[in-house]
């Protein structure tokens, strides 16, 4: 099948997937396709469901789909007659969409410019048109369950439907100067007699009467025997029994006529009459005409036993295509597929279907159905599910891996009890996400069925994309959604990061509104509670924020590498009292006088600390002369055991670097510069509180 | 007189837009864009997603009994690179490639052209992935000759039909995904986010800030689409991925005025009645198409209904018998303080769930006309 591949020469591997199988060669190489490399092995994506692909059966897909579900929801309410109509209504909606999709495939191929493509719909057609014609056999026999008398009518319209030739030679003929004189006319008649269609029959034996006189008698004999012959008809009250005492008596006319000789000097009028006592001889020369062995047995049916029970159905079908076949050749497929259903070998058929067609939607639906009608109960399959499960899954699994019908499979999942569930699962998560609209349409499907670990994962893939292409903010949304914790956490140091680089915050719309979601990962709460430090800070309620970094440090919730950061936040609360004691001069108060100690050929070290947000900020709070200590000596305490920690864990510095020497000495200024300021503070909260206490 | 016209179309239809008619015309609207989505196979030639136009009216074969023939043909499509994922009226395709197209529409012969592209209105750009990603491309608005679009990536883009480059760009205008944009008065757009936000932006301002944020409180829902009320340009109304309907005075408070109940999974479009505001319709991936009613005093509505199932398209056109003679209030109703249910009369607009279990192909009807018809 695989163009250009020989399992003989090569080794070949592969592996199935979902729908598809990947084959390549080690050692294989092939010269058109130039978008590989040289000397690379291809691999070749085989599909299993090639007719997924047609723009046409797409509609049959989506079509069916409504059906199918429809027919889901009717379950149960239903008992008895109502039901059974429901079901043959339902059976015969199938059929009506097949049709659709036929007649539209066949005018595409008619009008098709390129005759290659053409070709493939015609074979389609054929295809369906099979289809059609084994589900509506299956229709009548197990669905509609026909009982002895109406079933022969619905094999005659069985078979009228499909053998619908004669209907254009009718206008043909009929359209000519001359019916009876046309070169088909005794074929038409022949086949029309075939068919049951004897008041057409009649009508065009009476135009052969009137263009020749001499055949006039015999004609209107026959037309009266065609006239007379007793039909079920489901609206009369009689009983099969008479029917078929009626129906004696009018063999027996039919016999004395051919005896005596009545259309001995017309051929064509006598073998009809042969055909009307059922005689197989004279049916079998107008084989081509029957053109399929099922016409020849439902034709022998309608002369020979009308009234024929369903249970004898099989010998005469196994008898008719024997006679049929004469053994000159062997039964195809499709006659193996129709005589296991006039077995009523409901799993032959399905077998041999799945065997024989080329998709799985065709025997996923009709096994569906049927198990509707409740046939298939008895039948377990060794593995997992019964039968009608074991296809609905194959044939879903097969609409998943289309890139856009994935969405119908979700419902044929829903209706598999057993493995349904299991099987979306695993599929769900690997359709792919080329857009948000798309994911949230996959996330809806997974919430609707409480697919948390799925809901989970899709949640992450987004996050993960979105981080990858630096939409922070998008990403962080993402994983709050999933309640990842792990990559919030890691997206919290994102931003965190770029705050120290850039010394401003992005993505302030969201960050601000986190709400309850902080409570995610310790350190999304961290980011949260730091800006809105931040916040505070800028609303000058500067007790507040003194009291929140603080928490954010004795909590333990700010991550230990920060804290250097959060202390040099504080320096400019614990120099406040300075504003007022310096008055009328320009005082560098907080991270303003680490800048001017700073102030070091050290580009890094710089940097960091004259791009210090606070920077801005504690110039705008200087000018508020706060007369109040912002951290009590408590506080003040706190925050020197939290230097002291810092400090004494840091390990001895040994490496000689410049660069790193530098840096280092920038840090021990600050830290000298802490320690002085928060034993300013601490005098100063002391006499506060000693003289507040004292007062 | 309700009728549903139902056609499977071999695609999974993201947007429909009916092609505006003159104003004062009485005539209705009879053409309407389509657009896929979710039907590119890069592998597989043949599989793309297409931009096309249908035609509901007598288009060349008259009915013998002159009556409306229901079934709607297609005129013409073209193909579009990548899902469409936002159609506005003239024809305007939001891609998911990031890319901005407007089409043409050639009459005489039924062909559609590329007007004018902007291949990459829409990207993500970092340190990560220089060579500029296209973003999806969410929403796009048009207001002759101003063209705004959203995206996936949180950036708004100004353009003008006529100008090859954006005329305005505001990168990082949101930090979430920015899923519909509207006009709100000439220089001002209103956009929401995934986190549930309504940002007011004016490009008169400099700045990359939004002039005004509303938001939700509490869950944060994401709100997917939002549409402004015809004549009163404060009264906005979004729904979200809860189903909610909101409507919003953006003049006063941050909070919505009220928050309505709706469907049951997200909201993929709202839109107001262009002639007769009093009426509002939503829809819903969950496959319901509802048509609400805050006017008290207009009897029940007639309304004809397209509709069909997954993968064909839904069309509404209201059609009002009493429209003309309907009296603006100066407080419009949908701002009424008590905005109790039973006022608003709620119709669903698709018969059958089993059909429609469309998800999300969703339709709109976007161009309602004028009334058309009396019954």
């Amino acid at each position: 099948f695989i163009p250009g591949v020989n399992s003989k020469k090569k080794q070949m591997c592969f592996d199935w997937g979902p729908g598809e199988m990947l084959v390549c060669e080690t050692s294989f190489n092939k010269k058109e396709k130039s978008e590989s490399m040289p000397g690379c092995p291809f691999i070749y994506i085989i599909r299993k469901d090639v007719d997924v692909y047609s723009q046409i059966l797409r509609k049959l897909f989506n079509e069916s789909h409504g059906i199918f579900v429809g027919l889901q929801r009717m379950e149960e309410e239903l008992t008895g007659k109502s039901r059974k109509a429901q079901l043959v209504r339902v059976s015969k909606n199938y059929r009506s969409v097949i049709r659709a999709c036929m007649e539209e495939m066949h005018q595409v191929a008619m009008a098709g410019k390129d005759p290659a493509g053409g070709r493939q719909f015609i074979s389609q057609v054929s295809i369906l048109s099979v289809m059609e014609l084994i589900w509506n056999l299956c229709e009548i026999l197990f669905i509609e369950v026909a009982p002895a008398g109406p079933l022969l009518l619905h094999l005659l319209d069985w078979v009228r439907l499909h053998v619908c030739e004669v209907d254009s030679l009718l206008a043909d003929v009929l359209g000519g100067e001359n019916p009876s004189k046309h070169e088909s006319f005794w074929k038409l008649v022949t086949v029309l007699v075939l068919q049951g269609r004897l008041d057409e029959a009649r009508h065009m034996l009476s135009k052969e009467a009137d263009a020749n006189p001499a055949s006039a008698d015999m004609c209107r004999v026959l037309g009266d025997l065609m006239r007379t012959m007793p039909v079920f008809s489901p609206g009369n009250a009689q009983t099969l029994t008479e029917l078929e005492l009626k129906w004696q008596h009018w063999h027996e006319e039919c016999k004395r006529h051919l005896q005596d000789g009545t259309f001995a000097s017309s051929p064509q009028l006598e073998s009809l009459c042969k055909i009307m006592l059922g005689d197989e001889a004279a049916m079998l020369e107008h084989k081509e005409r029957l053109s399929t062995w099922y016409h020849f047995l439902v034709t022998r049916l309608l002369y020979s036993d009308p009234t024929v029970k369903p249970t004898d159905l099989h010998f005469y079908a196994q008898s008719s295509l024997d006679l049929f076949l004469g053994g000159e050749s062997s039964p195809e497929p499709l006659d193996n597929i129709l005589m296991a259903a006039f077995e009523f070998d409901i799993h032959q058929v399905i077998k041999e279907c799945s065997i024989a067609l080329s998709n799985w939607w065709f025997v996923a639906h009709l096994t569906d159905l049927l198990d509707h009608c409740k046939l298939l109960q008895s039948h377990n399959l060794y593995f997992g599910s019964d039968m009608r499960e074991f296809l609905l899954l194959e044939y879903a699994s097969g609409l998943f891996a289309h890139h856009s019908l994935w969405q119908l499979g979700v419902d044929y999942f829903d209706h598999c009890p057993e493995l349904g569930r299991v099987s979306l699962e695993l599929h769900i998560e690997r359709v792919p996400l080329s857009t948000e609209q798309k994911a949230l349409k996959v996330l809806r499907i997974c919430e609707q069925r409480q697919m948390t670990e799925q809901v989970r994962s899709v949640c992450k893939i987004l996050a993960v994309k979105a981080a990858r292409s630096n939409r922070l903010g998008a990403a962080l949304s993402w994983s709050i959604r999933a309640k990842d914790a792990a990559f919030a956490t890691l997206l919290s140091d994102r931003f965190l990061r770029d705050y120290c680089e850039r010394g401003c915050f992005s993505d302030l719309d969201l960050i601000d509104n986190l709400g309850p979601a902080m409570m995610l990962s310790d350190r999304l709460t961290f980011l949260g509670k730091y800006r809105e430090f931040h916040r505070l800070y800028g609303e000058k309620r500067f007790v507040d924020a003194a009291s929140l970094l603080l928490s954010l440090m004795t909590s333990q919730i700010a991550p230990r590498s920060f804290w250097m950061t959060l202390l040099t936040d504080a320096l400019p609360l614990l120099e406040q009292k300075q504003v007022r004691a310096e008055l009328g001069v320009p005082v560098l108060c907080g991270v303003g006088v680490a800048e001017l100690l700073c102030l070091q050929p050290s580009p890094r070290g710089s940097l960091h600390v004259s791009s210090h947000p606070l920077r801005k900020s504690s110039v705008q709070g200087r000018k508020v002369a706060c007369s109040e200590v912002i951290f009590s000596a408590e506080q003040t305490y706190e925050l020197m055991r939290c230097l002291e920690d810092l400090t004494s864990g840091r390990p001895v510095r040994g490496d000689p670097d410049a660069q790193q020497l530098q840096d280092d000495d920038v840090e021990s200024t600050k830290v000298e510069m802490l320690r002085l300021a928060l034993a300013r503070n601490l005098a100063r909260a002391v006499v506060r509180e000693g003289s507040l206490g004292g007062s | 007189m309700e009728e549903i016209y139902a056609k499977f179309v071999s695609q999974k239809i993201s947007k429909t837009r009916w092609r505006p008619v003159p104003p004062g015309s009485l005539q209705t609207a009879e053409t309407f864009a389509t657009g896929s989505w979710d039907n590119e196979v890069p592998a597989l030639a043949g599989w793309e997603n297409y931009v096309s136009l249908w035609s509901i009216g007598d288009f060349g074969n008259l009915d013998s009994d002159g009556g409306f023939e229901g079934d709607h043909q297609l005129l013409c499509d073209i193909k579009h690179h990548g899902d469409v994922m936002d159609l506005q009226e003239r024809i305007v395709a939001a891609s998911s490639t990031g890319c901005v197209t407007i089409f043409l529409h050639h009459p005489n012969n039924q062909t559609l052209s590329v007007g004018q592209q902007w291949a990459r209105a829409h990207c993500h750009s970092g340190p990560g992935s220089p060579s500029c990603n296209g973003a999806p491309c969410t929403g796009v608005v048009c207001s002759n000759p101003e063209i705004v679009t959203v995206g996936e990536d949180g950036r708004i883009n100004l353009f003008r039909a006529d100008h090859k480059e954006a005329v305005r760009t505001i990168e990082n205008a949101d930090s979430s995904t920015l899923h519909a944009v509207t006009f709100l008065r000439t220089p001002e757009i209103l956009t929401v986010n995934s986190i549930g936000q309504l940002k007011i932006w004016d490009f008169r301002q400099q700045g990359n800030e939004p002039s005004q944020i509303l938001s939700l409180t509490g869950d944060r829902a994401p709100l997917h689409c939002v549409d402004r009320h015809p004549n009163q340009q404060h009264v906005v109304a979004t729904g979200g991925q809860d189903g909610m309907l909101s409507i919003w005075d953006v003049r006063q408070g941050t909070m919505p005025v009220s928050l309505l109940k709706a469907h049951e999974a997200e909201m993929w479009e709202v839109h107001f009645h262009p002639s007769n505001p009093d009426h509002l319709f939503t829809c819903s991936e969950d496959g319901s198409l509802w048509h609400w009613d805050a006017s008290t005093d207009v009897p029940e509505k007639s309304s004809l209904f397209h509709q069909g199932g997954r993968s064909s398209t839904f069309l509404s056109h209201s059609i009002s018998n009493q429209a003309n003679n309907v009296h603006q209030s100066i407080i419009s109703s949908w701002l009424s303080t008590d905005p109790a249910k039973d006022r608003i009369e709620i119709t669903s607009l698709l018969p059958s769930r089993t059909l429609s279990v469309n998800r999300g192909n969703l339709l709109i009807l976007d161009k309602l006309t004028e009334p058309f018809e009396l019954s």
